[in-house]
């Protein structure tokens, strides 16, 4: 079923009874060619891909839960395209140019917002820091505007802009940086998946996986054995559980990552903003609620919930940056669990065991990276080639040292980023 | 979450600074080459329940602590000092 307005016009008027559920929920057959295991953002996009652009029918999602009940349903819902490293800068690009046509492609309203991202700065350092990547946004071909005092006061009246500590001294805009519907996003993907033909197989945890000679043969799960010619884990958080089945220990310590919201408020906040200094951003959602977050809580923890240090620092943080929000009241907070790397960035790569495949380490940035992860998972998977944007997210590269993209500078170390 | 200080007590969490899982505490020989050095400095167990990590007592006394904690329910069990 494609939707359409009309469509919506008429369903609006009988009740919405009309809508049917848009994706099957089949039983899992005994042999696949791919098992994707992980049913989430990056999952269902690399199966998506599969079936779109490599012509693959026989595949099957594994999810534990629920579709998209983990960090895409968890997150920001920050998408932008303002990365400064040779690796990143072209995999983030690609990415964002996915966002822009992914709507269309899946027939799916994402509420993708190219509202604007704008990274402030305190001082002529950071300015010189920010200008040098903004010229590699552009470099890379994505947009960016060095903006001063004046031009960030334009966009954002509402800063405490003579702050003693952080006065704010100019901006970085990247106009196509925005948000999007994190939700929709897994949705969209799970249903262009089912349509082409994917199994999507909710409430089956894979308990095991079958390695014969080097070679991979199938995995175990909840819900029996599943025999598949390529298996390929993308399971954010839980990666070094799955990977231990594989008698794999990665380059990965699982951290939380807590956010915020507010109850529903008028419109006041019109872009994303990033207070660096303060490790603090946000943006509003749609829906009124202004959505907001910091740092890591810096410790690892697999809880999805954080302790008060850091949402203490928060609330300062976003006091310092916009007093206006004091009179806002925070309606929850969450933490999601966060698959950090020691340099920050990911791994897209096969594995030693021959038809092991894994997407991992996407830190707390992985749902910009939804189509673009898929799209050159998929080719990976499909080719045994690395895509081209993603070709540099090798797992070797902790080892050998060559290769590492630390976009902070502090150091491939795993309490760094 | 608190972490008692086997020196000065039990202490605020902000206290402590997070290092990483305890397999800091082995390290190889210098030329022990490629493979044991990349399991040391990257590759981690990274288990959801019981683990040891390093925190150091920087805001107090600057001790290393070995902390024995569950990741799953933040819950703190042991705290020794890394120094016998």
């Amino acid at each position: 079923m494609r939707y359409n307005a009309l469509q919506v016009l008429k369903e609006g008027l009988f009740g919405n009874r009309g809508w049917k559920p848009v994706w099957r929920n089949p039983e899992p057959k005994s042999e696949y060619d791919i098992v994707i295991i992980g049913g989430g953002g990056h999952g269902l996009s690399t199966a998506y891909y599969l079936a779109k652009n490599h012509g693959m029918k026989n595949i099957a999602v594994l999810e534990k839960g629920y579709l998209g009940g983990g960090n895409v349903g968890r997150n920001t819902t920050i998408v932008r395209a303002n990365y400064f490293l040779p690796g990143n800068s072209e995999f983030y690009s690609h990415s964002l140019k996915l966002w822009e046509g992914m709507e269309q492609d899946l027939n799916y309203n994402a509420m993708h917002s190219q509202r604007g991202l704008i990274n402030l700065f305190h001082s002529d350092g950071q300015r010189d820091a920010f200008a040098r990547r903004g010229n590699a946004m552009i470099n890379q071909g994505d947009d960016a505007v060095l903006l001063d005092r004046d031009g960030v006061r334009e966009h954002l009246p509402y800063l405490d802009f003579d702050n003693v500590r952080f006065p704010i001294y100019g901006g970085l805009l990247h106009p196509r940086g925005g948000t999007a519907r994190h939700d929709a996003v897994a949705w969209g993907y799970a249903r262009g998946a089912d349509q082409r033909g994917v199994d999507l197989i909710q409430n089956c945890e894979v308990t095991g996986i079958d390695i014969e000679n080097g070679k991979v043969r199938g995995v175990q799960t909840s819900r029996g054995a599943i025999r598949a010619k390529k298996v390929a884990i993308v399971v954010a958080g839980r990666s070094g559980q799955v990977a231990a089945m594989a008698g794999m220990r990665l380059p990965i310590e699982s951290h939380v990552l807590q956010a915020f919201v507010t109850e529903g408020l008028k419109p006041c906040i019109d872009h994303v903003v990033s207070f660096g200094m303060g490790h603090f951003y946000i943006s509003q959602s749609d829906k009124g609620g202004l959505v907001f977050g910091g740092d890591l809580d810096f410790y690892s923890s697999y809880a999805s919930r954080g302790n008060l240090p850091m949402k203490e620092h928060v609330m300062e943080a976003a006091m310092t940056l916009m007093p206006m929000i004091g009179k806002a009241r925070v309606l929850r907070s969450w933490g999601g669990i966060m698959d950090m790397t020691p340099d920050g960035s990911p791994i897209i790569d096969k594995t030693d065991t021959d038809g092991l495949y894994i997407d991992c380490g996407w830190c707390y940035g992985g749902f910009k990276a939804v189509p673009g992860s898929g799209y050159s998972f998929a080719h990976l998977i499909a080719t045994d080639q690395h895509h081209e944007p993603a070709a540099k997210f090798r797992l070797d590269r902790f080892r050998t040292g060559r290769g590492l993209m630390d976009e902070e500078g502090t150091g491939s170390q795993h309490n760094l980023h | 979450m608190r972490l008692t200080c086997p020196l000065c007590g039990e202490r605020d969490r902000r206290e402590f600074y997070y290092q990483g899982e305890a397999v800091m505490l082995d390290r190889p020989a210098p030329d022990a080459g490629d493979e044991a050095w990349d399991a040391y400095l990257h590759l981690r167990d990274n288990a959801a329940g019981e683990t040891q990590d390093l925190w150091c007592h920087e805001a107090g006394c600057g001790a290393w602590i070995k902390v024995t904690r569950n990741t799953v329910t933040h819950e703190v069990l042991k705290t020794e000092l890394v120094a016998k």
